[in-house]
């Protein structure tokens, strides 16, 4: 192995040497990282679905997950890309591991079939609809509302 | 709680994986990683729904399967992100595929996975 090979990496406190390649390839931090997430995004979703049961009516805690997490995720990876310069793992822990655990897709498609199968055809037909647009509109809310911080900061620095 | 833990751990670990895995082998803007993780994701919990209501599956496999691996399997937020990405990039024809093609199959395979559970 030759020394450049490793890539030097200094972190506030403590300075080590990484091998750069490697470390890509196995990551077993970054699947740690999504996993933490993924524990904390799962947990909040279960506690939030048993606070209201839903057996036979509308899917409202689903369908609310699935929003507010949508609009969540387009807004921290827009800003996170574009403005913050976070560490990769917290960005994968929080945006991979727990949002993306925290909303999910098969409860919803689960839930439409549940709701065709009891015969509230226009309620499963309110429900797919409600989450495809409510969830494409969300995020495109989230990445606005950050690119618009963005420019505000631009321009006061432009103004300083 | 800590069933759904221990899925939900895994489940966001598989698909973070798999995700990766899919991209490095398919070169396409097209989010094929998301799109069969979805499916096959209801459709598996399609199966297990009717296995729990057959009392073929006990409850703590619900819970660690059902809600903690699959539902942190599948994702909601990625899906809407990628769609906008798409959108962004002017890629609308791709984008209404995507949306389109993840909810049908979805739902079609949530239903296949029900019925092969009822039969067996």
């Amino acid at each position: 192995m030759t020394n450049d090979s490793y890539q030097r990496c200094d972190i506030p406190g403590r300075s080590f040497f990484i091998f750069g390649k490697k470390r890509e390839v196995f990551g077993l931090g970054n699947a740690i990282a999504v996993m933490l997430g993924g524990v904390l995004g799962a947990c909040l979703r279960y506690g939030l679905g048993l606070l209201v049961p839903t057996n036979e009516g509308f899917p409202v805690i689903t369908l609310l997950i699935n929003l507010s997490g949508s609009m969540f995720l387009a807004w921290f990876f827009t800003v996170t890309s574009q403005r913050i310069a976070i560490q990769p793992r917290l960005k994968l822990a929080i945006g991979t591991g727990f949002t993306g655990a925290f909303t999910t897709f098969s409860s919803f498609s689960l839930e439409t079939i549940t709701l065709i199968q009891h015969d509230h055809i226009f309620l499963a037909l309110l429900y797919v609809l409600l989450s495809l647009f409510g969830g494409i509109a969300c995020a495109v809310l989230g990445a606005r509302v950050a690119t618009r911080k963005e420019r505000q900061i631009e321009q006061v620095k432009g103004e300083m | 709680m800590w069933l759904v833990a221990i899925g939900g751990m895994f489940g966001a670990v598989t698909r973070f994986l798999l995700g990766k895995w899919v991209t490095s082998k398919i070169n396409s803007s097209f989010p094929f990683g998301t799109w069969g993780i979805n499916i096959s994701g209801s459709f598996l919990l399609g199966l297990l729904a009717a296995l729990h209501v057959k009392n073929m599956a006990p409850d703590w496999m619900w819970l660690l399967v059902g809600i903690g691996f699959l539902g942190a399997f599948t994702t909601f937020s990625t899906f809407a992100y990628e769609t906008i990405q798409m959108l962004q990039r002017k890629e609308n024809r791709p984008a209404v595929i995507y949306v389109v093609t993840s909810v049908t199959f979805s739902i079609l395979f949530v239903w296949i996975g029900q019925y092969i559970g009822r039969i067996v």
